[in-house]
């Protein structure tokens, strides 16, 4: 059983949120991603979960964290300035694995820059923003339908993972309206919770890397700091136990890589040049492929833009003899420096940008891939 | 505190604290374990929630679900908790700069909702941890490791703020006088509401030694001599409101009665 329903990007993320199971919301008003909380307002005490507005959006992260302490699968939404402001927050959401989502509907920044415009230039944000080395999970969905089952993946990977999860949305498909089919068959992941209170160790280094996480009340009495821990949660400044911290926390994610990227690969050409995209600006690349503005192209869409689908790209290149590749986004060229690392010397690599705040027409890119090949 | 006490509540393995000897933080948090064991509150339900700063170390010592948090977010913190799971009894222990500076915006928004919190500020007008920097509550012309000539700016009355700002419950004490303290914060725990208590303590190596007020003891008398439940002419000790006013997440919890199955 499926229903379509024709609906905006911001809803769409809040009727995948409440699929998943989310129950408590903070958040702060901010451009272009109100309507997220204006809507969760209304939709949450519906099914018995809570909606709070917070006086700013440091304490809206902070909240979140709280929440999902208790238990509840929590989520907070914002932009590039309120994104910068929760920073310190979801660093220590990585540190104290509590799981939680983070929707950043980016616009143009820097600073208050084009509140009400369409930009992707929160991207290296969304993988260093906060300080220290942590591991953290963005996705960046394409299409409303994306945001849907993306915003239940997001979820599923904060709870599998014990680990802070970014979706990533701009002004363009934040505020597009389209036709989204709801299945009915979804799959709902759920933090591993411990079985008993005997010996618990709410740190313990589990066979995945992941801990068992007890919900606050229910009497295992834990602690949870932002400070260098060991297995029971309490401060140490223990050389040994604070690398094997940090490992894990980055491992926990990594080794599970090849099972939390998500991509696609489209019209790929064995010899040809390749297109990468993301976002609403990928939404035009197809349009290129799709429509043959441009001969021989195929086009690489990474939906997990952190862990970065790495080991698919390069197959990719050397199984089809790629030596080119155009990198387009709306912004001076982010993700490009990530393809750069990736692709080494085995491709030339090329930025196509734009940054005025409008988004991108598919002349913009042809004519920028017309300008190389020639 | 007795031995029976923290065989009950502390998590021995993180004792000793790590508070300088004088300092009047264990002292505090001796009430606040004093006035926990003469409550009703469900011990199994009990979340003590911290900030950053000497005071909010505490949270490591108590054994109930702690949360050490960020600088000055303890009281945001603590309001996903409260309104996650409205069971819960929900103590701050923070600083007067955790609380009052960085997290000054959080302590009087949670004032203002009435959300129901028991906030203990141990004020010992410094921030002690980094060193000796004047904090919103060190007094002015005091001498401090970022006003070496005196403080220029003045202080904030924290009992002042949160009651202008709508707590319910406010009431201040001093280290001193253990059995007075006690009773404020147990007079905050029955509060159904937003409850704080200004804890008055001395901080010798930071604040003591740099203005010269002498050894522990003395600093501990003037402590005592400074403050009084009637003499207007002193800092004033004693519970300055309780008030009972609709409660937060009650409030919400209504909204929720009323719209739950609603959702198509």
């Amino acid at each position: 059983m499926s229903k379509r329903l024709l609906m905006q990007g911001n809803t769409a993320c809040v009727e995948g949120a409440l699929r998943a199971g989310m129950r408590f919301f903070a958040g702060y008003p901010i451009t272009p991603s109100t309507e997220i909380a204006e809507l969760l307002s209304i939709k949450l005490p519906k099914v018995n979960g809570k909606f709070i507005q917070m006086e700013d959006e440091i304490s809206s992260m902070a909240a979140i964290i709280g929440a999902s302490l208790c238990g509840l699968k929590s989520m907070t939404a914002t932009s590039g300035p309120g994104f910068s402001l929760k920073q310190e927050n979801i660093g220590y959401a990585a540190m104290t694995e509590v799981p939680c989502v983070i929707v950043n509907v980016m616009r143009g920044g820097p600073s208050t820059g084009l509140p009400t415009c369409v930009s992707q230039s929160d991207v290296m944000q969304s993988r260093w923003g906060t300080h220290g080395d942590h591991p953290i999970i963005v996705i960046a969905p394409v299409t409303v339908k994306d945001i849907y089952y993306m915003t239940i993946k997001a979820f599923n990977y904060a709870e599998a993972f014990r680990v802070p999860v970014v979706l990533l949305l701009d002004e363009v498909i934040a505020h597009m309206r389209e036709c989204v089919e709801l299945d009915e068959e979804i799959q709902i992941v759920n933090r591993k919770r411990p079985a008993t209170k005997e010996s618990y160790l709410p740190y313990r280094n589990e066979d995945d890397g992941v801990p068992h996480m007890a919900d606050f009340g229910m009497g295992y009495k834990y602690h949870v700091t932002g400070l260098v821990h060991n297995e029971k949660g309490y401060p140490t400044s223990n050389p040994d136990i604070t690398e094997k911290l940090i490992t894990r926390l980055h491992k926990k994610i990594e080794d599970k890589a090849s099972e939390i990227v998500l991509f696609d690969a489209l019209n790929i050409t064995n010899g040809g040049d390749l297109l990468i995209s993301y976002g609403s600006s990928a939404r035009v690349c197809k349009e290129i492929i799709f429509n043959e503005k441009v001969r021989g192209i195929g086009l690489f869409i990474p939906y997990t833009l952190w862990p970065f689908p790495e080991e698919q790209l390069i197959k990719l290149i050397k199984d089809n003899n790629i030596r080119r590749i155009f990198v387009a986004e709306l912004n001076t060229g982010q993700l490009l420096l990530e393809i750069r690392r990736i692709v080494g010397n085995t491709c030339r690599v090329i930025g196509i940008n734009k940054y005025n705040g409008e988004l991108f027409t598919p002349e913009d890119i042809t004519k920028k891939i017309e300008e190389a090949i020639e | 505190m007795n031995r029976e006490m923290i065989e009950k509540y502390f998590r021995k393995e993180q004792l000793p604290h790590i508070w300088c000897p004088g300092c009047g933080n264990g002292i505090a948090l001796a009430a606040i374990v004093d006035a926990i064991d003469s409550s009703d509150l469900d011990k199994e339900k009990i979340c003590i929630v911290s900030g950053i700063g000497c005071s909010s170390r505490a949270s490591g010592y108590l054994n109930f679900d702690s949360i050490h948090t960020t600088h000055g977010r303890a009281i945001a913190f603590a309001t996903g908790v409260k309104m996650a799971n409205p069971e819960m009894n929900v103590i701050v222990i923070t600083g007067d700069g955790d609380c009052t500076a960085i997290g000054g915006n959080h302590l009087i928004h949670a004032c203002r909702r009435n959300i129901d919190l028991n906030v203990i500020v141990f004020n010992n007008n410094i921030y002690g941890m980094t060193g000796g920097q004047y904090s919103p509550t060190t007094p002015k012309s005091a001498k401090t490791a970022t006003s070496r000539h005196g403080t220029v700016e003045r202080q904030f009355d924290i009992c002042d703020l949160s009651r202008s700002a709508g707590a319910t419950y406010v009431a201040r004490s001093t280290v001193y006088h253990y059995r007075h303290l006690t009773d404020m914060i147990k007079g905050a725990f029955k509060n159904k509401g937003f409850s704080i208590v200004e804890a008055l303590t001395p901080c010798p190596v930071q604040y003591g030694r740099r203005n010269k007020l002498g050894n522990p003891p003395d600093i501990m008398k003037e402590l005592k001599e400074s403050v009084s439940l009637t003499d207007s002419s002193k800092i004033k000790i004693g519970v300055f409101k309780n008030e009972s006013e609709p409660e937060y997440t009650s409030e919400y919890h209504k909204l929720v009665e009323a719209e739950v199955g609603k959702y198509e």
